[in-house]
């Protein structure tokens, strides 16, 4: 626990403060610009908030804490005066925008067909303005919703909490990525661009499918390759390929090519369509064989383990990440136990699941029965599980050693909300938009969606688990889904 | 209890001297008699609580009453509930929460109606229960089996005949209880490999190990035969058991006692010198009805075995000369061969068995129908010490082989003539085998009184004697027998059509008498019943089917006096309403057969049935089916009473001829042959 505590710290220490830095420079930057002083409330919020934050953050030790900290932020985002405020500045642009229209509408009737670039200017200028209402409609109700679901549900941060704490947290993530800071001033021109781009989550994580004990048996000398190592933040992140125009990201660097066209012709030259690598690849040099570290310490995916084992790609880097050092926080819909943290792992187990029907007590299914009695031969105390139907009182068995891993599940479940709400929220909301003929998630989604997502959710320490059991990875995700079901059924069930 | 004791004091303390310790000794001695020790605990306050203390053992007779036994009884540590078929989770939760720490053995094979609720009740009590047995619990499944697994102390488990337990339930078992010693699967037909597998895996302790029926494969014999301790292995009827998937099997079960692998249809023998290979120390093999022939290879296959082998069993297999002469040279140890129904068997091979087996004790020849006087003399010079012989049906043989037989084997104790040529000599000669304790007589048309009186004279420890259509026999030499063996327990005089009831009257010297069978004796009467039923107060079965002039007043003497009789066939007497209604009055009594008893109305079997409490069985005619209320039969049957319809009618057109049949020996002997042949 304590290295975990440790590693908590730094990294919320190290992001945050950067983040922070970065932030108040972006605000400077937007408050000069065209971007009106709508937003700047929303941004002066954030900032007020920044303290608590950190201070939250640097007394973070324990999984609870975070979604306290959660909590805290918002409480204090919700605030009726700015709330009032809010409205009240809405009402008053909204009225601004409609005399404006009014205006354009009795123009309109006077200067047909003359004077297109007042037209485009007028049409420009009214998207901005409704632009800057919906945001800040959005940032409002952003603020409002956590604390109205924070007295039902205290696990469950509203969608929009990011979008209302940090209006460019797509820095605080991604702080590699480097070239997006030069290109922020962008960010205030929310263009309709009408991008062809269709993002389907189902089959991008298909193709995530892969073993990262697949190159188990490599043997690369030590220095024959180069060590890359990703911050858990970029890891976790959904999109690795960002525009540098509007900051949208996608999960392929070819779908951002495809996107990239979307912003001007000089992106559709066969030269900016092409692979990047592809010119480098005819380079004289050999190029160095890239390896991945895993940033957890103490695993032996990380560089400083002893017996180091790299990873061959990002993609292994992704899955190895989340399937050892995250919560599993997708689970099965059929049989409402197993989890998983790769949704493709969940993919897999839904397409099987219920064949496994023969069940041990520590909550593992097999879909052999053969392999369960394997099991139980090796294992001491196991037993087989008699189907529930089958069973009127059953015996007390085998739930104690489980019941630990319930409040560790509780916290697994705090990071699965925040997903799951903002994905739900993400596809309600779009068509809204659509009607209002601006592709908002184009300009405004990536930066709010994605944070949501990393809410702080990753940093939930991991449930403990007893030695005897990790090996088996699988036996670990029943281990603590399984059995606290099946236990309490079974208590309930031995009242004769 | 203290307080008892100085009541007792303050009065005239007869017992005063004597210690609690002195009295249980005396009690160990009268616990041979129920009766006894009922009469020992009425005595005085003082003895009913020594006696109270001093029981272990309890076979209640009803369920009810288990409360009330138990509080009185709170030592009992072995409890038998065969003669409660109802027995409820109630039940068991009284036996758990009242004898809990004590119980140490609970015997559940005939009783139902209880689920896994009781049974957990049972096993979480029962901190010291160490042998329980679940046969024939037919719907218990797994739920069940995991709830049994709660009794960690367990050592002997028996769950024959549990259909419906799998190998989920069983490995709950294996699990849980890690001590068992003694585990019967027999007809748990939805136990496989798995679950056997998983139980040789986990209890490390096994000795016994009954596999019978299941539907198991060698494969989990390979865990099986790696148990350390491993004594016993039964495989009867295990078709899945085939030399493939014993071909890898190499094993060193040198603890390996007893293996049964009889009607292994697919085992032959290459499966079996696998099987056997580390079995060195194997005494006893059961190969009955096996599919191969045993041949001069198949002997080979004992090998391995051949020094420390005992007993041999291939019943109904075919066997060859050479076989038996491999296995005589090979197996110079044996003591029992069981050569039972191969009717391959000749005079030459089993003459060269036993020429070889001066060890042989008992030999089992039923049915060799080849075999003549030649063996059995073979039999009788090579085999001085041999205790049992059962030769039933083989008519070849001659009058003359009997006599040597008496003259050479002494020690003979279970003698089976059934069927064979015997005669009076034979007899005389065998009657100087002293510890004689079971004869079996039927049909051997050759003898008379005077054979059996010989029998009379000198075989006092005769225990069992049947007489099946030994149409000889008159009263004379019944009495005799009753005479000199007064240790009889069983007598069989079905047929015997010239007794009367002076054989009754002098059999009823036998007070140990248990088993008194006396079918189509026409002559017998209410008086020799009751005169059995008066002093043979052991009697539990008894038959009088056919015996014509048995009514009412005798089983109202039966009813009165025979209070142990649980087994009772009065199909075609004059018994009426009124005895059958009286046999309520016998607590224990389970079975009863009324088939054409014309006496019989519905509602006086209705009555009886209501009365007898403890019923399990009841064969009545078909007619009465439709007559008696279905309500009541579903009472019945709820109680764990099962019915047995007969249909037959005796009063058809063939009556006469049947009659004569059955009764003419000869005749019925020559009808059984050609009802053979057919």
């Amino acid at each position: 626990m304590e290295t975990e505590d440790d590693l908590c710290k730094n990294n919320w220490g190290g992001a945050s403060s950067s983040s922070s830095s970065k932030r108040r420079e972006q605000v400077c930057f937007t408050s000069q610009h065209k971007w009106e002083d709508a937003s700047i409330l929303d941004y002066e919020m954030g900032m007020e908030e920044e303290p608590a934050f950190q201070e939250n953050s640097n007394n973070n030790n324990g999984g609870q804490v975070n979604v306290d900290f959660l909590q805290g932020v918002r409480a204090q985002a919700w605030d009726p005066r700015t709330m009032l405020s809010n409205l009240s500045f809405m009402e008053e642009k909204i009225h601004e925008l409609q005399d404006l229209v009014h205006l354009m509408v009795r123009r309109n009737g006077q200067l047909q067909g003359r004077q297109e670039q007042l037209v485009a200017q007028q049409q420009q200028l009214i998207t901005t303005d409704l632009t800057s209402i919906i945001i800040q409609l959005i940032s409002t109700a952003g603020s409002l919703l956590p604390s109205v679901k924070h007295h039902n549900m205290s696990t469950a941060p509203g969608p929009f909490t990011g979008s209302a704490l940090f209006p460019y947290p797509r820095e605080a993530n991604n702080l590699a990525s480097q070239t997006l800071n030069n290109n922020t001033c962008e960010f205030d021109l929310p263009k309709p661009i009408v991008v062809e781009e269709r993002e389907s989550h189902v089959v991008e994580e298909h193709e995530m499918k892969d073993e990262d004990d697949v190159e188990e048996g490599e043997n690369l000398l030590p220095g024959s390759y180069e060590i890359l190592q990703l911050e858990k933040e970029e890891i976790l992140a959904p999109h690795t390929h960002f525009c540098t125009i509007c900051g949208k990201g996608f999960k392929r660097d070819a779908n951002l090519r495809m996107h990239m066209r979307g912003h001007g012709d000089e992106y559709k030259t066969p030269a900016a369509l092409a692979k990047p690598n592809k010119e480098a690849a005819p380079g004289s040099e050999p190029m160095l064989i890239k390896r991945y570290s895993c940033p957890f310490p103490g695993c032996k995916r990380n560089k400083d383990h002893k017996k180091f084992q790299p990873l061959k790609t990002i993609l292994c880097v992704k899955n190895h990440y989340k399937r050892t050092h995250c919560d599993k926080s997708f689970t099965c819909s059929r049989c409402h136990t197993k989890k998983f943290s790769v949704i493709a792992d969940l993919k897999t187990h839904e397409k099987h699941c219920g064949k496994n029907k023969w069940l041990c007590s520590c909550g593992t299914t097999f879909s052999r029965k053969d392999k369960l009695f394997g099991h139980i031969a090796l294992f001491q105390g196991h037993t087989p599980a008699i189907p529930l139907e089958e069973t009127k009182p059953s015996a007390q068995r085998g739930s104690s050693a489980c019941d630990n891993s319930n409040n560790n599940n509780n916290t697994g479940m705090v990071g699965f909300n925040l997903g799951s709400a903002t994905n739900a929220i993400e596809e309600v909301a779009q068509p809204g938009f659509m009607d209002g003929k601006i592709r908002f998630e184009d300009s405004f989604s990536p930066l709010s969606f994605d944070t949501c997502n990393f809410g702080g959710f990753h940093e939930f320490p991991r449930p403990m688990f007893d030695d005897s059991e990790s090996s088996f990875q699988m036996l670990i995700s029943s281990a603590c889904g399984f059995s606290p079901r099946n236990g309490g059924e079974s208590v309930s069930n031995t009242s004769l | 209890m203290k307080k008892a004791k100085q009541v007792q004091h303050m009065i005239s303390k007869p017992f005063d001297l004597l210690s609690e310790e002195l009295v249980f000794i005396i009690l160990d001695l009268v616990a041979q008699s129920p009766s006894d020790l009922k009469s020992f605990s009425l005595t005085c306050k003082w003895f009913y609580q020594v006696e109270a203390r001093h029981r272990r053992s309890l076979k209640p007779l009803r369920a009810e009453y288990l409360p009330r036994i138990l509080t009185r009884y709170r030592n009992t540590s072995d409890l038998d509930l065969t003669f409660c078929p109802r027995i409820t989770d109630y039940a068991l939760s009284v036996v758990g929460c009242l004898s809990g720490p004590t119980l140490r053995s609970v015997d559940l094979s005939r009783s139902f109606s209880f689920s896994a609720a009781g049974l957990l009740r049972l096993a979480v009590k029962c901190s010291s229960l160490v042998e329980i047995d679940l046969s024939n619990a037919t719907e218990m499944r797994d739920a069940a089996a995991a709830v049994v697994a709660e009794a960690k102390s367990l050592e002997r488990l028996k769950l024959g005949r549990c259909k419906k337990l799998t190998d989920m339930g069983i490995g709950c078992i294996a699990v849980g209880c890690r001590k068992l010693k003694r585990v019967s699967l027999k007809w748990c037909v939805g136990v496989g490999d798995l679950g056997v597998g998983l139980l040789a895996v986990k209890c490390k302790d096994l000795r016994s190990l009954d596999l019978s029926y299941l539907p198991i494969t060698g494969k989990c014999l390979h865990d099986v035969l790696k148990l350390q301790h491993l004594e016993e292995l039964l495989l009867q009827g295990c078709f899945g058991v085939d030399d493939d998937s014993l071909k890898s099997l190499t094993h060193h079960c040198n603890s390996l006692k007893n293996l049964d692998a009889s009607s292994c249809q697919n085992l032959t023998q290459r499966g079996l010198t696998s099987l056997l290979s580390g079995a060195i120390c194997l005494e006893r093999l059961d190969l009955a009805h096996s599919s191969s022939v045993i041949s001069l290879d198949f002997a080979s296959s004992l090998n391995k075995v051949s020094s420390a082998l005992q007993s041999i069993r291939l019943d109904g297999c075919s066997v060859t000369c050479d076989g038996l002469k491999a296995i005589g040279t090979l197996c110079i140890s044996l003591r029992e061969v069981s050569l039972s129904k191969c009717v391959t068997v000749t005079d030459e091979g089993l003459s060269c068995l036993v020429m070889k087996l001066k060890d042989l004790r008992k030999l089992d020849i039923t049915c060799c129908r080849k075999l003549t006087g030649v063996s059995i003399t073979q039999v009788a010079n090579s085999c001085p010490l041999l205790v049992s012989l059962k030769m039933e049906s083989c008519s070849l043989v001659s009058r003359d082989a009997f006599w040597l037989l008496g003259h050479k084997c002494r020690l003979l104790e279970e003698l089976d003539f059934t069927d064979n040529e015997i005669d009076d000599e034979g007899l005389k000669s065998i009657s100087s085998c002293r510890s004689l304790s079971s004869l079996k007589l039927g049909i051997c048309l050759n003898i008379t009184d005077r054979g059996l009186s010989y029998i009379g004279m000198s075989c006092s420890n005769l225990r069992e004697l049947d007489l099946y259509r030994s149409v000889g026999i008159t009263d004379i030499g019944i009495s005799s027998i009753a005479q000199g063996c007064c240790h009889l327990e069983t007598i069989n005089i079905s047929y015997c059509k010239d007794i009367t009831d002076k054989s009754l009257v002098s059999l009823s010297k036998c007070s140990m008498l248990q088993t008194f069978e006396s079918r189509g004796c026409p002559h017998i009467t209410c008086q020799g019943l009751a005169a059995i039923a008066v002093r043979c107060k052991r009697l539990t079965k008894l038959d009088l089917k056919k015996c014509p002039f048995i009514n009412d007043s005798g089983l109202l003497t039966l009813a009165h006096f025979s209070q142990g009789l649980k087994q009772i066939s009065v199909s075609e007497t004059g018994v009426t309403d009124v005895g059958l209604v009286s046999l309520a009055n016998i607590g224990c009594l389970q079975n009863i057969a009324a088939v054409n008893t014309r006496g019989l109305s519905p509602s006086g079997v209705a009555a009886a049935l209501v009365g007898c409490g403890g019923l399990r069985k009841a064969k009545l005619h078909a007619s009465l089916r439709s007559l008696v209320p279905p309500s009541l039969i579903t009472h019945m049957e709820a109680r764990g009473c099962a019915f047995l319809w007969k249909d037959y009618n005796n009063h058809n057109n063939s009556n006469t001829l049947q009659e004569q049949a059955e009764l003419d020996p000869k005749y019925w002997k020559l009808q059984l042959e050609e009802d053979i042949e057919l």
